[in-house]
């Protein structure tokens, strides 16, 4: 039987498609004891039948959840389609979250069923099991540590296999039929959003949400069985998922898992992938790391890197995009490509990258050049988990740091006169899951999507989003406020790691830093500085005067925009401890939770305010053994130098 | 936690050893024994000859007096070649690596006394050498995955900090399969974190491999925390051995460790 993909309205189905047309290549390889292991389309989907079988068995139905606490592995991403085969609805979690950030999600689903990687997410799973009396299976992938565990609940993975296996064999035709069951309307999957503020809620979406839009923007970038994706992100993060399972399941490209998370960059310059994903912050360190090295350097190959980087800057967006180019500056790009561009993109593995994308967060627009100018095709898109991501996505020869791009085929855009983006898609989510009250705030009775994002569209029709609706605000003398766009300015110097901006209602602006650790731990060692750890090192003077200097380059940029000169950084104070996703501070995906830190520190933000130049803090320090300790200091509340609007231009 | 474990017959024993260098006497008339599977600890303070003991057990030192069994084997002394081949490995005080080598080529230096084949066919890596050298590469993965230390696998140990150097050290003595394993001061030097991560590998290994482990440690917390049994040593003499609990409640250990009033 011949079935155009294209038809194919579930991911079993499609699974089963590419087990038939293109059975015998590569679907998704890992990388286990030093060796890539291929898992071919034709595997895949027998893994998939035999774990499906296994799980009926066990009393899996048609609606039931399965919860998946795991990295990227074959075995993971085949547990989340054998649970769609069934009629049921993976919820992938995150695997770095601590224990009870897992409780809600199993309570609010009631789930059973949970698939766990290894002994240190099957210890969380236990640990919560008195507060979530539902679950009742725990299949485990690695059974290394697991020997000595008598709980009822839990089962191995290779187990459920066997099981599954003898149950195929005795009735090979049930599954077929379960897997054709399966309607596009019905639901794919379910992510918890983090969400900066609140609780996290069940964004539910169906296989018709997924496959609509990642076929969309597959035949947008002619995405086929050629190419190559990393999955080094979360799997319980829509973007890695689109990625690495309902994109490949559509356009049928191969999937690497990395080693370990430690190995991420060497895999990638193994495996070279043909298409990438990842959120600014990927960028932001990779850019840092590339820095600090070079800083490191011998004097003559530092001359060359930031000679042939200014030549890089000048044109190499504009050859990127074959946009005209004078005769000498194009020689001076390939030379430089010979010898700096080149063995670059070959160290950060993206010598063979078509397509990039980041996403998920505004990036800095010196950090998206610095990129483009390197000749690597890096993309913005816009989207979020309830509008399965691709909402906007920027065409080829169609690139600006500023906008996200038009939008995708089959998605419908409108402004309210607030500035805030509403949309209307296919993608869209069928629901926040028991949250009736959440769905009617989010989604109208139109069916248009309130996406809390600010934003116009400009001329050549392409979205730019200005901040986070509620975030924007305004300084007391009236003029906009956007602190996202201050905070993405700041964080592109590789020393500084976090931004934190107030001034909403404000005379002025303020800011708290994190500074990166091993930037500013190279840069202080050459200095000869002596330091004990990061609150030791974040309260020197040498780095304050550092920080310092970054904030009055921002401050000079600034001045130079008439609309933002007023929100230059007048004050800021290095935080005593970095941000943390484990204290509440960032969300999972690293987002700063304005709100929350706004509220913590609320002693410090005043006393930036008022003019004081240190200020006491107490805080309850938590080590990752649990245990915790009071930390008293003072921190310094330094001022940065600011510039007047037109004495700022005489000096550009 | 070692209800768990099968902890079997005696494995290794001395007896009445004594060890002198010139007029120092560093060991005593000393007399333990090691199970099959425990982990057993040897403490005391500085000076006290628990180095020197490791010494006797794998054939570095020769004591003057005493003798030593090993499985059914009985010999007046060791001798390093002999512990190597009987299945004892060890790891040093102050690191012995290669430092200039990878990760990977120090822990295949630990499979060398498994090596079969012969200088000639060795440098022409042909049939039986290559497909032996894969076999060895392949146990030696084993180990990398096991250590969790994949991401530095082609880096020089040199350049490696102090805690990982320690814990490729312990994966070198691993890739020698060894029955016994002895460790001297695994965790010296270490932070709270690198500790914790040192005893869940030293506790996993005699879990996963159901290796015997010999350590010596100064942290006593470790020490009571993952040992079967505790041999206490003072001035050469064995001063007590037992369980944790036992040896934390006798009064001459308590005596040695704070110090009595004269």
């Amino acid at each position: 039987m011949t079935t155009d993909a294209g038809t194919l309205d579930t991911f079993p189905k499609l699974l089963m498609h590419h087990a038939r047309v293109r059975g015998a290549r590569p679907a998704i390889r890992e990388k286990d004891l030093g060796i890539w292991q291929t898992w071919t389309w034709q595997h895949y989907a027998d893994e998939v039948r035999a774990l499906a079988c296994g799980l009926a068995e066990q009393g899996f139905r048609r609606g039931e959840h399965l919860a998946l606490v795991g990295d990227n592995r074959p075995r993971l991403y085949a547990a989340i389609c054998a649970a769609q085969c069934l009629g049921g609805v993976p919820v992938p979690l995150y695997q770095d979250a601590v224990a009870t950030e897992m409780a809600f999600p199993i309570q609010n689903a009631e789930i059973a069923f949970a698939f766990a990687e290894d002994q240190e997410q099957v210890d969380k799973l236990l640990e919560i099991l008195p507060q979530c009396p539902t679950l009742k299976r725990i299949y485990y992938d690695d059974p290394r540590g697991m020997r000595h565990y008598a709980q009822p609940q839990l089962m191995s993975y290779d187990k459920l296999l066997e099981i599954g296996r003898a149950s195929l064999a005795r009735r090979p035709e049930f599954l077929e039929e379960e897997i054709e069951k399966g309607r596009a309307s019905d639901t794919a999957a379910m992510f918890f959003t983090s969400g900066t503020t609140g609780v996290p809620k069940g964004v539910v979406l169906t296989h018709e949400n997924l496959i609509d839009r990642s076929r969309a923007v597959a035949e947008m970038e002619a995405l086929g069985d050629h190419d190559v994706v990393l999955a080094f992100m979360p799997p319980a993060w829509i973007g890695q998922n689109i990625f690495s399972y309902a994109q490949p399941l559509v356009a049928g490209y191969c999937i690497c898992c990395p080693e370990a998370a430690e190995t991420v960059v060497s895999d990638m310059r193994e495996v070279a992938p043909t298409y990438y994903f990842a959120p600014p912050r990927v960028f932001e360190a990779l850019l840092t790391q590339v820095s600090v090295r070079m800083e490191d350097a011998a004097a003559l190959k530092r001359w060359l890197y930031r000679s042939f980087m200014a030549v890089a800057k000048r044109v190499g967006t504009r050859i990127l995009e074959r946009r005209p180019v004078s005769l000498l500056d194009r020689i001076l790009y390939y030379l430089g490509d010979f010898l700096i561009y080149a063995p670059l993109r070959n160290v950060l593995g993206m010598s063979k990258v078509r397509i990039a994308y980041t996403g998920g967060e505004a990036i800095g627009p010196d950090l998206f050049s610095f990129y483009r100018s390197l000749g690597i095709n890096l993309k913005q898109l816009y989207g979020s988990t309830e509008t399965s991501v691709f909402v906007c996505v920027q065409p080829d020869g169609q690139v600006k740091s500023d906008t996200v791009g038009p939008a995708v085929k089959g998605v419908e855009l409108k402004f309210t006169p607030q500035r805030e983006l509403l949309i209307r898609s296919p993608g869209l989510f069928k629901e926040y899951y028991k949250n009736p009250q959440a769905t009617r705030e989010a989604k109208d009775a139109e069916g248009w999507f309130h996406t809390g994002d600010a934003g116009y569209v400009d001329q050549d029709g392409h979205v730019r989003i200005i901040d986070r609706a509620k975030d924007v605000g305004k300084l007391a003398d009236g003029t906009l406020f956007a602190p996202k766009y201050l905070e993405n300015k700041l964080k592109f110097f590789p020393y500084l790691k976090e931004a934190v901006a107030f001034g909403d209602k404000r005379e002025r602006v303020c800011a708290f830093i994190n500074i990166d650790m091993e930037a500013v731990a190279d840069w202080a060692e050459r200095r000869n500085i002596a330091f004990s750890g990061y609150t030791d090192l974040a309260q020197q003077d040498p780095v304050y005067e550092l920080v310092a200097q970054c904030l009055e380059q921002v401050n000079a940029d600034l001045a130079r925009e008439p609309e933002l000169a007023n929100s230059q950084i007048h004050r800021f104070l290095i935080l005593h401890k970095e941000l943390e996703a484990d204290d509440g501070e960032l969300t999972r995906t690293r987002k700063v939770r304005r709100g929350f830190i706004a509220e913590k520190y609320g002693s410090l933000v005043e006393a930036m305010f008022q003019g004081r130049n240190s200020v006491h803090v107490e805080a309850q320090v938590k080590y990752e053994d649990g245990r915790s300790a009071t930390f008293a200091a003072e921190l310094k509340i330094r001022d940065a130098k600011t510039f007047a609007p037109a004495a700022a231009r005489r000096a550009a | 936690m070692s209800s768990a474990r099968r902890i079997g017959d005696v494995i290794l024993a001395v007896d009445g050893v004594s060890l002198a260098f010139g007029g120092v006497r560093a060991l005593q008339g000393v007399s333990f024994d090691v199970r099959e599977h425990e982990v057993r600890a040897i403490i005391g303070p500085n000076g006290a000859g628990k180095s020197s003991m490791l010494n006797v057990l794998n054939g570095v030192y020769h004591p003057q007096e005493g003798k030593i069994s090993f499985r059914s084997y009985e010999f007046r002394d060791m001798d390093s070649r002999r512990a190597a081949k009987l299945g004892i490995a060890r790891t040093f005080q102050n690191i012995a690596l290669f430092k200039g080598m990878t990760v990977l080529d120090n822990l295949m230096t630990g499979r060398n006394l498994k090596m079969r084949c012969n200088f000639l066919q060795q440098a022409l890596w042909m049939g039986p050498a290559r497909r032996e050298e894969l076999a060895h590469r392949k146990a030696v993965e084993e180990i990398i995955d096991f250590l969790e230390i994949q991401h530095i696998r082609r880096t020089p140990v040199g350049r490696l900090p102090y805690g990982l150097q320690k814990r490729v050290e312990l994966g070198r003595a691993l890739a020698a399969e060894p029955a016994v394993l002895l460790l001297d001061e695994p965790m010296a030097g270490m932070n709270l974190e690198e500790k914790q991560d040192m005893c869940r590998f030293v506790l996993d290994v005699n879990d996963h491999y159901g290796t015997t482990i010999v350590l010596i440690e100064h942290d006593m917390g470790v020490v009571m925390d993952i040992s079967d049994r505790v041999l206490v040593l003072d001035y050469g003499r064995k001063l007590a051995d037992g369980t944790p609990d036992e040896v934390r409640g006798d009064q001459k250990v308590i005596d040695a460790y704070l110090g009595v009033a004269h």
